[in-house]
């Protein structure tokens, strides 16, 4: 217990007490802001707030986030769900394999994932470019600035739809097959099945599942990133977590940086609060206090 | 389970799956592909045709300042592998003490401790960074692996698996026997807890291989750089040099191939049931 406590002190408690004790400070420069004495820190109120929350950058990259998570989360867990039932029908064949193979994407960090979308979306690489070409038609460049959205929230479906399959697909398993042998005898096809018996039992999961899509949503930063030397049309403020790295190491305005961070943490906290007050009384049931 | 086969295998589900199972090759067979062409190939023939020069890209890719790609492996192995061991450790130390002892402010720790999931590494990064920073620890191995090693996701599940796999009976016989906390720990409880230890050590390996942001931030000095920022850097240069392109896909090869290896052999491990909360093996 002691060694959790200390590391859970050291790593997470402190660098959020640092941060939120940064977010209200600020440098204030006197004369030109040469030589030593001349920038100082003092307390600046909610200002960086106020600053962070009117940044037109920030407003902007949050709207942007909204909607690749609006693409991402839907996609990623219809897939999701789609694979998991058609995984538990018995009617399926080649199943083991499909499951290996989605789940496997899982085992690819983001970087390289994005390392590697980022070169089939270059034309001179992309199949679908050059498929195209073989019958005449000119395909839209996936980078392109209205479209580099999804070629984001492509690499994103494709890392996380075997993560979410699997939790799905066990959810689905531990559900008795008592109940579906009731269902058939009361007429019910494998569909009606999924959708008034299936569905409803794992919708826990599929809320949970949504939550942690929305929490990690929030803070993409990695595939952008990556992406940024193939195209010109990713920012340096695409995400929030990017322009959070722009202000505290391109630009040393960490104190913005951390109140950007607060907000962010902030956010991220009220989302997943609902997600807290979802799991606790379901998951001890077995331990007696 | 059930295994019905009154009517026939469905043709549009095996269909579906077999669509999807093409959609998550797509990535995995061109970096295949690709790793094999040449860099005058990489751009000029098809995509997916195989090309005969992946020991040559191997060697440039070794060569490349006298192997740091192959040291970044071993940092990958050091940050990922170590720092998953030893927070699987703690992880199951705390998740034990939480699932088996009663003491005061129990429900708050772990109520905190759960709060830590939900405000994930990510946005943790910039604020550590700020912490290492004020005691010099930032360009360190350290910086990058004391982060890592508290997991409050592991922590829970470990709880969770002692609560369901651990009964009292069996640590009060131990007591009885004469055995100690920390021996009714290592000798009884952990051997009890494998399977759920492997499933904690799988996810935080990959979380920690996974995590971009906090590398990214705390280390300037590539020698001790994971391969995910070490390539993301080779990335960086190689839109002034294209001739670097070939070394970074044919380090992304090498660098997936031991964790597929991983995944392959320990696949039987990931039954994942979040909203119970169980591991399931």
């Amino acid at each position: 217990m002691l060694p959790a406590v200390v590391l859970y002190v050291f790593s997470i408690a402190v660098p959020i007490g640092y941060t939120a004790f940064l977010s209200l400070r600020t440098v204030k420069v006197q004369g030109l802001g040469l030589g030593p004495g001349s920038r100082t820190e003092v307390w600046a109120g909610l200002s960086n707030y106020g600053g962070t929350l009117s940044d037109a950058d920030f407003l902007s990259s949050v709207l942007r986030v909204l909607g690749y998570g609006l693409v991402v989360i839907p996609v990623m867990l219809g897939l999701a769900l789609l694979f998991a039932l058609l995984l538990d029908s018995v009617r399926v064949r080649a199943r083991r394999f499909a499951r290996l193979v989605i789940f496997m994407p899982y085992a690819v960090p983001a970087v390289i994932s994005s390392l590697l979308w980022g070169f089939l979306y270059l034309p001179a690489v992309s199949p679908f470019t050059y498929a195209a070409d073989q019958v005449g038609v000119t395909l839209p460049q996936p980078m392109a600035p209205g479209l580099v959205l999804f070629a984001i929230a492509n690499i994103a479906v494709w890392g996380g739809v075997g993560f979410n399959m699997i939790v799905l697909y066990t959810a689905l398993r531990s559900i008795p097959s008592e109940l579906y042998e009731a269902a058939r005898i009361d007429g019910c096809n494998e569909l009606q099945i999924a959708w008034r018996i299936k569905i409803p039992v794992i919708l826990p999961s599929l809320i949970m599942t949504s939550v942690f899509g929305m929490i990690t949503t929030l803070q993409v930063f990695a595939e952008p990133t990556v992406l940024r030397p193939l195209t010109n049309n990713i920012s340096t403020s695409w995400s929030p977590l990017m322009m959070i790295y722009r202000d505290a190491f391109t630009r040393n305005d960490i104190y913005s940086a951390s109140a950007t961070s607060v907000v962010l943490a902030v956010a991220t906290f009220l989302l997943s609060f609902g997600f807290l007050r979802l799991v606790q009384n379901r998951a001890f049931a077995q331990e007696n206090r | 389970m059930s295994t019905s086969t009154r009517e026939k295998p469905s043709i549009v589900g095996s269909g579906i799956l077999v669509i999807g199972a093409i959609y998550c090759l797509v990535p995995v067979v061109w970096v295949f592909m690709a790793s094999s062409k040449s860099p005058s190939d990489l751009f000029s023939t098809f995509t997916y045709a195989p090309g005969g020069s992946l020991f040559d890209n191997i060697a440039e890719l070794t060569d490349y300042r006298d192997g740091l790609f192959w040291r970044w492996m071993l940092n990958t192995g050091l940050y990922a592998g170590v720092g998953a061991a030893l927070s699987t450790l703690v992880s199951a130390m705390a998740g034990y003490a939480m699932a088996k002892y009663r003491f005061r402010g129990r429900t708050a720790i772990f109520n905190i401790l759960l709060a830590g999931v939900l405000v994930p590494g990510v946005v943790l990064a910039v604020p550590q960074y700020l912490l290492f920073a004020k005691l010099g620890m930032t360009n360190t191995y350290w910086s990058v692996l004391l982060p890592s090693l508290i997991s409050p996701y592991g922590i829970y599940l470990a709880r969770i698996y002692v609560s369901a796999a651990v009964p009292d009976e069996v640590i009060e016989a131990a007591r009885t026997d004469g055995a100690r906390d920390a021996r009714v720990f290592r000798s009884v409880v952990m051997p009890m807890m494998v399977p759920g230890l492997v499933t904690i050590f799988l996810f935080q390996f990959v979380a920690i291989w996974n995590n971009f942001l906090l590398p990214y931030v705390m280390l300037g000095d590539d020698r001790l750089f994971p391969v995910t920022v070490g390539l993301s850097s080779l990335l960086n240069q190689g839109a002034q040099q294209p001739a670097l392109y070939s070394i970074v896909v044919t380090g992304a090869l090498l660098s997936i191939l031991p964790l597929l290896a991983l995944f392959l052999l320990l696949q039987r491990f990931w039954q994942v049931d979040l909203a119970a909360g169980a591991v399931k093996s």
